[in-house]
């Protein structure tokens, strides 16, 4: 189909969504903890305009709804959430050294090209003018668990976390006008409950660690013990009471 | 024939225009950035005085210097002479574009680089060493952003002859294409790299040390200088134009109406303008960069071309 | 020989895809255009590392390789998807940058030999100011250096210029994931180019320009006529090449009809000025103008600037106040090259090592400095070396049947036949 033949509604959803998926590159590239969570909020931000762009274009008003789910939760709370969790840990201002972060970009971009591969056989299967996107929030997905994979920092993967959520939401927008409210009620709680565990957790692991550094997880492991490193016989830089 | 002839001696007009607004543009950048960082401003053309002092001046050669060092200059004027007469300023569907397309374009750059570069080493200073050293580095990197954001576009359009480009964006309207959004930003960074400003380069410093462009001329003198300034000036114009032309070429002049070229001075004059104020307020509020900070700058220009590639592939066409 | 030999290669490849085989499948271009992207770029880093002029147009010659592959590869993959006038496209690039890498790269060596008859050096930080002293050499070198560094108005830009207007034909593919990486690969070659320049801004830099960095260099002369003829004769070919790609074109039709059964009528459709390989609204080129256009610069040049001006003085350049320049206070090859080993760093095997000496006396203090830098290249050490090993330990394993005894042999031979003919049968 035309791209120029699309209605400008279409249009500016196929802009957003490519918004939406370099808001993913940012994340898989940015190092430090405010900016993360910032992008993190300018992609909810995205989606939830993206969704309401849906709900005109297509006439489906229960779009709105979830648009409205979607902004409070992604682009206020959560991102709430993890600011303060990040001011109480005292590392808001920190930042991580991302190894070999052009491999990482490129990495990213493989990762869209094969999504868009993979996604060529149910492209057809979708009436919409916007079924186009459905790689688009299939590769947001993946580079959310790219940035899982690739991060150590705990608040990365949670980020990473979110924003897999983030994709599976955009795709169900994108390719079918939403899911069932009811279901994406009960994803929205559970993701709020989610970030909520991971706050109590990200406690409990500095409290045990010293360190919210995953890649010291494998002390967990018993079978072959490593030599204790160094960030473990230190005590924590950011002592709070 | 007849119309052939007025077409002809209308994109001469239109690259000797070119050129000699090139120095206008940069005054108005150097008034524009006086005026917003609170300093007294020089005159607008102020550049073609400085021009004509050393276009007058006694040449100083060093005692090194052979004769590539003295062709260099012209070779490097003209090289962006061509790319001026290219690139459409007042007017499309002028015959002179068909001289080269957009590669050629990229190419006329590289060229009038390599021998700059070449210039540099010829003297034996160490400056000029460094300065064509980074300098190769930093074309390298860029080099491959800009091509990958041009292809963007002769993709959409289907042609990499700049004038036909511009043509075909301008009769298909608005479209909120996200492709010509990254390739709009990728290209911005790298017209700021190659156009040596800050925060690659800074071409008004005073330590040469962290000079790139400017490293390499150091030994230039008297006429060779002014056409090296003047080639520099008109690749800072080319690149806004460029920008222009491929992003928001509305006011262009389709037919040669003595009206209509009017209306397309007017639009370009205007949107050079505040192209300039973009980049002088740009220009205030970064610093220079670090040198190997470039590849990260040039890094992520790459990749928003890519990623302008990729959508403009999964978003906008097939399905 | 670097210009001949290699191309057997292609010459190899060209008849048993294209002539022997017949069918051209697009996968196979697929694997051609990887290796072809992947050699170029490598070919022109390890290039980079190089200070001895020989080694170094010897790597220039897998990266020139590789663009010539990727145009094969873009070749196969069009012809595989019927898009016959773009495969053709495809292999014109492809067999005009053949031509050319002949042409500059026999010119190039020809010019290093030259030095080397003259200088007794082939590395290239012993080198230095040759211009003064071989000019006609260094301009021919020159030549050679703009036509491989593919610039305007020299061969070798044509024939990457048609390269890349094949890959900008990509969204004719039906196949998306092909679409989306022929123009990384495009890209990938503008990666190549813009560091092949880079290269020989060095090779010649370091060479030929700036202060002699040893007494041979200082005391070199021009080599005699001979030796120049024949570079000039591969110069002028290299001009003439990139300024009439359009009568070149038309002199191939006859190769690609009979690989192919196609030529490209298009090229040369708006005569001989513009090359224009799909149609004059997509892309055109007009080498002769661009050489008109310089011509005329300097001209203009000549009468308005020169004729009327004051000789100009000679002076030394600034030194900052601090005594003479020497020729050790210039940049060599290898700092030229640092900063793109510095990004580019994990392509070679980089060892560095600063030797310094530090004196006696109350205040230590740096007697001597010694820099050591060494790269090598991957390839050798992870592909070469353990293949040399299997056929080593092979060779040993069978090396008991060499017992060197006739009859042996003869048995051997009758069986092998008796096998042979079994196939056969």
């Amino acid at each position: 189909m035309e791209f120029a033949a699309l209605s400008l509604y279409n249009q500016a959803i196929i802009l957003f969504a490519a918004l939406a998926l370099f808001t993913s590159f940012i994340m898989l590239a940015q190092a430090r903890m405010m900016p993360l969570i910032f992008t993190f909020a300018w992609q909810g931000l995205l989606l939830t305009v993206v969704s309401v762009l849906v709900a005109i274009a297509s006439g489906h008003p229960q779009l709105h709804i979830s648009a409205a789910i979607t902004f409070c939760l992604k682009v206020v709370v959560i991102p709430y959430l993890l600011y303060r969790l990040s001011a109480r840990l005292n590392m808001q201002y920190d930042a991580e050294v991302i190894e070999h972060p052009t491999l990482l970009l490129l990495g990213g971009v493989a990762l869209v090209i094969f999504s868009y591969h993979v996604s060529q056989s149910i492209i057809h299967l979708s009436g919409l003018a916007t079924r186009n996107t459905i790689a688009v929030s299939m590769a947001i997905e993946l580079l959310g668990m790219l940035l899982m994979c690739a991060r150590k920092s705990a608040v990365a993967q949670v980020i990473g976390f979110m924003s897999m959520e983030s994709g599976i939401f955009f795709a169900a927008v994108v390719s079918t006008y939403g899911m069932p409210l009811i279901v994406e009620l009960g994803l929205a709680f559970d993701i709020l409950v989610a970030s909520i565990l991971f706050g109590v957790f990200f406690f409990h692991l500095r409290d045990s660690f010293g360190s919210l550094n995953v890649g010291q997880f494998n002390r967990l492991s018993e079978a072959n013990q490593p030599m204790p490193s160094p960030e473990a016989t230190e005590p924590s830089s950011g002592e709070r009471s | 024939m007849d119309s052939q002839l007025t077409a002809w001696a209308l994109a001469a007009a239109q690259a000797l225009l070119f050129i000699a607004s090139a120095p206008l543009l940069a005054g108005w950048l150097r008034r524009v950035k006086c005026h917003m960082q609170n300093r007294a401003a020089p005159a607008l053309w102020q550049p073609y005085r400085d021009l004509a002092k050393l276009l007058k001046k006694r040449m100083l050669l060093a005692d090194n210097a052979s004769w590539l060092f003295r062709a260099v200059p012209y070779i490097v004027f003209s090289a962006m002479l061509l790319a001026a007469a290219v690139v459409p300023l007042v007017a499309v569907n002028l015959p002179s574009a068909a001289i080269a397309d957009l590669i050629v374009l990229v190419g006329f750059f590289a060229l009038a680089r390599f021998f700059t570069a070449l210039a540099a080493l010829d003297i034996g200073t160490a400056f000029g060493g460094m300065g064509a050293s980074r300098e190769m580095m930093v074309a390298a990197l860029a080099e491959p952003a800009m091509l990958m954001a041009v292809f963007t576009l002769s993709m959409t359009a289907n042609t990499t002859n700049l004038s036909v480009a511009t043509a075909y964006i301008l009769q298909s309207g608005l479209v909120l294409r996200p492709s010509f959004l990254f390739a709009l930003l990728a290209l911005a960074m790298v017209a700021v790299a190659e156009t040596s400003r800050i925060p690659v380069d800074n071409p008004a410093t005073h330590l040469e040390l962290t000079m790139l462009h400017e490293a390499m001329i150091l030994e230039y003198g008297g006429r060779h200088l002014a056409l090296i300034e003047w080639a520099t000036q008109i690749k800072l114009m080319i690149y806004a134009v460029l920008i222009v032309d491929l992003f928001f070429p509305w006011g262009i002049a389709t037919d040669f109406s003595a009206m209509v070229l009017a209306v397309g001075v007017v639009a370009v004059a205007a949107k050079l303008m505040l192209i300039a104020v973009l980049l002088v307020v740009w220009e205030t509020v970064l610093a220079k960069m670090r040198l190997f900070r470039v590849p990260q700058f040039l890094g992520f220009s790459f990749m928003l071309s890519l990623l302008a590639m990729l959508t403009h592939v999964v978003l906008e066409t097939g399905g | 020989m670097s210009g001949a030999m290699i191309k057997m290669g292609i010459y190899g490849m060209v008849r048993v895809s294209f002539d022997l085989i017949g069918e051209v499948r697009w996968e196979w271009g697929i694997v051609v255009l990887i290796v072809g992207t992947a050699s170029s770029l490598l070919g022109v880093l390890y290039a980079l590392m190089q200070h001895d002029l020989k080694r170094l147009l010897a790597y220039h010659s897998i990266e020139n390789i590789g663009i010539i592959l990727m145009g094969l590869g873009m070749s196969m993959i069009f012809l595989g998807s019927g898009h016959r006038m773009l495969g053709t496209l495809g292999l014109v690039a492809a067999l005009y940058h053949t031509i050319n890498h002949a042409l500059f790269k026999g010119l190039l060596f020809l010019g290093a030999g030259a030095v080397l008859y003259r200088t007794h050096e082939r590395d290239l930080d012993h080198m230095g100011g040759l211009i003064h002293r071989m000019p006609v050499t260094a301009f021919l070198f020159l030549v050679g250096s703009v036509a491989i560094s593919a610039l305007p108005p020299f061969n070798g830009f044509v024939s990457e210029w048609l390269t890349f207007q094949t890959a900008l034909q990509a969204p004719a593919l039906e196949n998306g994931l092909l679409r989306a990486m022929i123009p990384i690969a495009a890209a990938l070659l503008a990666l190549t180019g813009a560091l092949a320049a880079a290269c020989f801004v060095k090779a010649f830099g370091i060479a030929f320009l700036g202060k002699p960095r040893s007494r041979r260099a200082a005391r070199a002369r021009e080599v005699p006529v001979g030796m120049l003829g024949g570079m000039g004769l591969l110069a002028a070919l290299c001009l003439l090449l990139g300024v009439f790609p359009t009568t070149v074109i038309e002199a191939m039709a006859p190769i690609t009809q009979l690989l192919v059964h196609e030529s490209l009528p298009s090229a040369a459709a708006q005569g001989w000025l513009w090359l224009t390989p799909i149609s004059p609204e997509v892309a055109s080129y007009s080498a002769p103008f661009v050489v008109a256009a310089i011509i005329v610069v300097h001209g203009l040049g000549y009468l308005f600037l020169r004729r009327r001006a004051i000789p100009a003085l000679r002076a030394y350049p600034w030194d900052c106040g601090f005594g003479h320049l020497t020729s050790r206070m210039q940049y060599t090859s290898t700092a030229f090259s640092q900063p793109i080993r510095r990004v580019f760093g994990g392509v070679w095997k980089v060892e560095e090592r600063i030797d310094t000496l530090a004196g006696g006396g109350p205040i230590p203090r740096v007697t001597s400095l010694h820099y050591d830098l060494h790269t090598q290249d991957w390839s050798w050490l992870k592909i070469y070396l353990p293949i040399g090993r299997l056929v080593l330990a092979a060779a040993n394993r069978i090396g008991f049947i060499q017992t060197g005894n006739i009859h042996t042999y003869l048995k051997f031979s009758f069986a092998t036949l008796l096998a042979f003919l079994w196939i056969v049968s």
